[in-house]
């Protein structure tokens, strides 16, 4: 059930994820009048509404790589800890978690990425502000609605692409260092 | 003082029924073919398992106890277990394996140093898991499981997946863990040779239950046993260094109240060892034979004969002063001497075929 809420982004429209997100985290929504009621905070419009929206769109996305490497590790070395003395968190911060590390890293670069790119939902649910709640992909969007846009549009996308290719490099480089680690 | 573990617990197909008590200090051999449940006894000690129903107390302290709801966690336990496959992590050096149990033991007996010289590991201490031999790794393993202070080591077929170069480099290792340390062992197997180097006492498991324990020197003598049944039936004997003949090159032992002789031991009188004298080696004869190169004449009786037909061959078993004798002849011979239960009969042994085990 759980699960496939999580999923769910994955497979709706991003604009629907967003008009739920402003459904539930409105100030008039359960969640936002909640929210700006005890706390005074006012999420939608914001910084923190994009980093929500974005969130929540790549979340699906990293769970599955972080699910699949914890799932991969052999059972009987978390068998063995307990034989040696370690408990459940104990073994959590002393097996799972430095085993995992790949898989956990694969996890945060893909969603790095997504987030980049996340349009839809970040629109629907925190506009497009420049400077506050402007993506990158909706700044270079919104440039090309402007006559004479292209040059701004050219140097955001390689921008885009800039980021995307360090990212992808760092992310294999550290993920060969992590495997070394790990003996794999 | 004693290890007790007694449990009933059914898996899809077969339902295991396992009881068994021995004498500790001391090492415990549970011996058994491959898929008979010995490894399930392993899980239900070190307490991995929870079975329908068990019971587990090690030197008095009830570990496990379905009937008073008692279960005491793995990592309470304080049983070191070393698996078949070493599963060292892979992520932390060989120091840091070591460390791993030290660091969250209450204290006790064994020290690094000393435990890094005993397994012959300390030039690995930097290097990674994965990049040490079988050997070594097994050897890695063995050490952490005894920083973690043990009360109980348990083993579970520590040799099966290396081979014959790597297990003759291994076993001295274990042979030597059993004098330094008063630490009760249980050790599972299915190799014979296994058997004969470290049991003290031996539980014989088939089919998910106990069908025959001992101590080792009564047990692996009984022609009926499913040891015997192996074609490399021995039996093995505690012995002690009498005196030595260096003018012969030969050891006098002394071997179930009868003397033996071996090959020159670099030994010094007075060591206890033990000795395994393979069923094939000994040769049954009625009265003393002259001109023979034998140098051990023992005279004993048989106690049974068991044939085995497929083989057309029959394994005697001889009774000592102190202990038994098993010999291999054929079904045509055991005819024609008529051994029998009862009838006296001199067994002669080939020093060179008495292998002396440390």
């Amino acid at each position: 059930m759980i699960d496939s809420i999580a999923h769910l982004p994955l497979v709706l429209p991003p604009v629907v994820v967003g008009w739920l997100l402003l459904l539930l985290f409105g100030t008039r929504g359960p969640i936002g009048s909640w929210l700006l009621a005890w706390f005074g905070i006012r999420l939608v419009f914001t910084t923190g509404a994009a980093t929500l929206a974005c969130g929540v769109m790549v979340f699906p996305l990293m769970l599955r790589p972080i699910r699949l490497s914890i799932e991969g590790i052999d059972r009987g070395l978390d068998d063995t800890a307990r034989t040696l003395g370690a408990g459940p968190l104990d073994r959590l911060f002393t097996v799972v978690l430095p085993l995992a590390a790949p898989g956990i890293l694969v996890g945060a670069i893909t969603g790095f990425a997504a987030a980049l790119g996340e349009f839809g939902a970040v629109i629907t649910f925190a506009g497009s502000i420049p400077g506050v709640t402007q993506t990158l992909p909706l700044a270079i969007y919104s440039a090309l609605q402007v006559p004479g846009g292209e040059a701004v549009a050219a140097r955001l996308s390689l921008v885009a692409v800039a980021l995307a290719v360090a990212g992808l490099i760092g992310a294999e480089r550290l993920g060969r260092r992590m495997r070394a680690a790990i003996g794999r | 003082m004693s290890l007790d573990v007694a449990f009933r617990h059914a898996f899809p197909g077969v339902t295991l029924d396992v009881r068994l008590s021995a004498p500790t200090p001391g090492t415990v051999v549970l011996f058994g073919p491959s898929g008979c449940g010995k490894s399930t006894v392993v899980a239900v000690l070190a307490g991995l398992l929870r079975p329908a129903a068990c019971r587990v107390a090690v030197d008095g302290d009830v570990l496990a106890d379905t009937e008073s709801g008692l279960f005491v966690p793995p990592e309470k336990r304080r049983i070191g277990v070393v698996f078949q496959d070493a599963r060292l992590f892979p992520h932390l050096s060989v120091l840091r394996n070591l460390r791993y149990g030290l660091r969250r033991a209450p204290g006790g007996a064994f020290a690094t140093e000393a435990v890094v010289d005993l397994l012959g590991i300390g030039r690995l201490l930097d290097r990674r898991p994965h990049t040490l031999s079988g050997g070594e790794r097994q050897r890695v393993a063995i050490g952490r499981a005894l920083l973690s202070q043990p009360r109980l080591l348990v083993m579970d077929e520590p040799l099966a997946s290396l081979d014959a170069a790597r297990k003759a480099e291994i076993l001295p290792y274990l042979a030597r863990l059993k004098t330094s340390f008063n630490l009760p062992i249980l050790y599972v197997t299915h190799a014979p040779d296994e058997v004969a180097r470290l049991a003290d006492t031996l539980v014989l498991i088939r089919e998910g239950r106990v069908i025959a324990s001992g101590p080792l020197s009564e047990l692996a003598a009984r022609a009926d046993s499913p040891l015997a049944a192996q074609a490399d039936a021995a039996a093995v004997l505690p012995a002690r260094v009498v005196r030595h003949h260096p003018e012969r090159a030969l050891t006098a032992l002394e071997a179930g109240g009868r003397v033996l002789l071996v090959p020159l031991l670099p030994a010094p009188e007075g060591e206890r060892l033990r000795v395994r004298i393979p069923a094939r080696e000994i040769v049954v004869a009625l009265e003393k034979p002259a001109g023979i190169s034998i140098q051990n004449i023992i005279p004993g009786t048989v106690h049974g004969v068991v044939e085995d037909r497929a083989a057309h061959a029959a394994l005697v078993e001889i009774v000592l002063d102190d202990g038994h004798l098993l010999a291999r002849v054929t079904a045509d011979a055991a005819r024609a001497l008529a051994l029998a239960p009862g009838r006296p009969v001199l067994a002669l042994i080939k020093s060179v075929g008495i292998e002396v085990l440390a």
